[in-house]
């Protein structure tokens, strides 16, 4: 074998195949339980204030004149930066042909589907009349009216459907033989469902031939597409004339954001995965110590990128940029989550130069949470920051999330985990044929 | 198929003619003297009852919710008894580069012949985007349904759209009587004189401060106002190029007073 290995090769064929499986079909009280938990919270957190909210209006927020974007957008943009680096990490993982990519994927791509709609959700929460969502798209009219492609708003539908529509694709593409290993292996329901979501899937040289022609397609399409979406979210922002949100190194901010978060977030998710699912032999320490690695350089480039932010602002040392400064970095309690957020995005990810400490679950999980509380912090910070100390101090006005937004805020949480959740047992999360080419050809007596 | 391509570059020849977006009907510009300008807020009234502004109550106002079109702003300078107060009447600025206008998906908010910055509350989804964008922070959200008790019901112009919740509102320079004025002047043949038309606010102004009128016509008083020494723009490096012109107010000592300085 020339590539390097990192399960234990004495796992056999018929082993990947049966965790797998099992995965899916054995499920304990502890599941029913988190997945009941879920789907209440997503009920009661989300969806009962948002008909509250459509109901009565958007006064329910905490929003007011110039503060007309709060917690709302925040999670909006946390949740597209979560779904960056799922596809993004995959992809390029792929071309590059690093086989630790391989039992990790699947579950990244998932997590990248999920918060990509997530996200979307976000959008129409945030509409003061949401049953019109459809005016923002291109469809022809009897009205002859058009869309306004000049609009930062109008980038963001395109790109986000765009990538929400790549990701799903490359995620379904990528399951097909494991859906059809899946297939051959259950009964009941699942075997019609799976025989179904498998497309006849056979397992012939051709199918493969063509599976890695369209996967590799997908790849390298998706590498650009999800630059783009992140840069045109930022530039939401960065093409107004706001204080804190005008400027030009927005889009690789947020990129680069984006990947950060979304990486932590793939550490976080793997941590609970492997714990939950008891998968242990397919995500190794290994894993940690490559993912360790890529946290740590995006940390170093996502703190480089934030003190060039504040360095442009205050190099340009116009009043109302200094203004939007002096709120954010001195003035509680903006202060004190900005600082909180350069000790867990900057400082605490320092600890992952070591390898020892990459290497630990604990600590990869620790500077995992840390780093995506803090890019959460970071993107309440430029919004709520900037527009309340716009250019008529008359106008200023702090903003405080009402309990609306707070409830609907956890409720995305449990959207995503909910999603998760139902994901883990009808799709297989671990990729069993990649994984089985990571373990090799199988030397001993027993065969596939 | 060759005359037809031509026929299309020609009129698209037009658009590359410099100054082309520029070229409207008219341009409506007001023009506020500060120097005349006392702060009773008559202009603020007189937009509520005309243009079917709700009133939100104390609470709302308390939260920066107040959906008055035109506001007056006041900074106070210094301690007492050396206090300087300076206010500045400031509504939507009609700006010729509105930052608004680009942000809409929907077209909701757009640039009319008449070089108005247009709200279509039909066509509004509610993104907050345009508000977002808008450096004078003059767009007002309608964020509840408000409602008018019986009999206030009653006082509400017919000639202004109510507007409905979830969409954004603001000044309009009185769109209904400019219409009203160009229907008029239609009908009789000529063009609007100038003074035709009155946006409730200049009508209202007991001191004279603001001037109403059309930028295109070399004999308008805005135009010959608009020449003034004393004359400038709000935030005008930020090159938003708005309607608005205001002009300083001149203090004993020789110094201005803009609410700039």
């Amino acid at each position: 074998m020339a590539h390097q290995q990192h399960m234990k090769s004495d796992i056999s064929y018929r082993e990947v195949n049966e965790d797998v499986v099992r995965t899916m079909t054995k499920s304990g009280v502890g599941y029913y339980i988190a997945l009941f938990l879920s789907i209440a919270g997503v009920v009661f957190l989300w969806w009962l204030p948002w008909a509250y909210q459509i109901y009565t209006g958007q006064g329910v927020t905490g929003l007011q004149t110039p503060v007309f974007w709060g917690i709302y957008l925040t999670n909006f943009i946390f949740w597209i930066g979560i779904s960056h680096s799922g596809t993004l990490l995959s992809a390029i993982l792929f071309i590059t042909q690093t086989p630790w990519r391989r039992s990790i994927y699947r579950s990244a791509e998932a997590m990248t589907f999920f918060s990509v709609l997530t996200a979307a959700v976000f959008v129409f929460v945030h509409m003061g009349r949401p049953w019109n969502f459809y005016w923002t798209m291109p469809y022809p009219n009897q009205r002859q009216i058009w869309l306004n492609f000049q609009s930062p708003l109008m980038f963001d539908v395109f790109a986000i459907s765009t990538y929400m529509t790549a990701s799903m694709i490359f995620l379904y593409f990528g399951s097909i033989p494991d859906l059809a290993a899946v297939r051959d292996r259950v009964t009941g329901w699942r075997k019609e469902l799976y025989g179904a979501l498998s497309l006849g899937w056979r397992g012939t040289d051709a199918e493969w031939h063509w599976l890695n022609k369209a996967y590799t397609f997908f790849a390298v399409l998706i590498i650009p597409l999800a630059v783009s979406v992140h840069s045109i979210v930022s530039w939401d922002f960065a093409l107004s004339k706001v204080p804190g949100l005008n400027k030009t190194i927005f889009a690789p901010y947020f990129v680069v954001g984006a990947i950060y978060s979304g990486s932590a977030g793939i550490v976080t998710l793997m941590v609970i995965l492997r714990k939950t699912l008891r998968i242990e032999k397919y995500i190794t320490t290994n894993h940690f110590d490559k993912l360790g690695m890529l946290l740590l350089v995006m940390s170093l480039l996502w703190s480089y990128i934030n003190v060039l932010e504040v360095f442009t602002g205050w190099y340009a040392d116009t009043s109302f940029e200094n203004e939007a400064l002096k709120y954010r970095m001195f003035t509680p309690p903006y202060s004190y989550m900005f600082w909180l957020m350069i000790f867990t995005n900057t400082l605490m990810p320092l600890l992952l130069i070591f390898r020892k400490l990459r290497a630990s679950i604990l600590i990869s999980l620790i500077v995992s949470l840390g780093i995506n509380v803090g890019m959460w912090i970071e993107r309440y910070l430029i919004i709520t920051t900037s527009l309340p100390r716009k250019f008529l101090p008359y106008m200023w006005h702090d903003y405080s999330p009402s309990l609306t937004e707070i409830s609907m805020t956890i409720g995305s949480f449990s959207f995503f985990v909910m999603l998760f959740l139902l994901f883990i047992k009808l799709w297989p999360s671990v990729s069993i044929y990649e994984v089985k080419e990571d373990i090799g050809i199988p030397m001993k007596k027993e065969g596939h | 198929m060759g005359k037809f391509l031509d026929k299309i570059l020609e009129r698209f020849k037009i658009y590359r003619i410099p100054g082309y977006y520029e070229k409207y009907d008219h341009k409506w510009t007001m023009v506020i003297d500060l120097d005349r300008c006392n702060g009773c807020e008559a202009c603020v009234v007189a937009c509520n009852a005309e243009n079917n502004v709700p009133v939100v109550g104390k609470e709302e106002c308390g939260n920066k919710r107040t959906l008055n079109w035109i506001r007056i702003e006041r900074y106070v300078e210094g301690e007492y008894p050396n206090v300087k107060v300076k206010f500045i009447p400031i509504m939507c600025q009609h700006c010729g580069k509105a930052p608004c206008e680009t942000a809409c998906p929907v077209y909701a908010t757009y640039h009319n012949q008449d070089g108005l910055n247009v709200q279509v509350y039909n066509r509004c989804v509610g993104t907050f985007t345009c508000a977002t964008y808008c450096p004078y922070d003059v767009r007002r959200f309608n964020w509840f349904t408000y409602k008018r008790d019986e009999p206030l019901n009653q006082q509400l112009n017919p000639d202004v759209t109510v507007r409905e919740m979830g969409v954004m509102e603001k000044c309009t320079f009185c769109i209904q009587r400019i219409r009203a004025a160009k229907d008029r002047a239609k009908d009789e043949n000529r063009s609007i004189r100038d003074g035709e038309v009155q946006p409730a606010c200049v009508q209202s102004c007991p001191t004279g401060a603001m001037t109403f009128g059309d930028m295109n016509d070399p004999d308008s008083k805005v135009f010959k106002l608009a020449k003034s020494q004393r004359k400038y723009k709000l935030l005008e490096e930020l090159n938003a190029d708005p309607s608005v012109i205001y002009l300083k107010r001149v203090m004993k000592d020789g110094s201005s007073a803009t609410h700039e300085e």
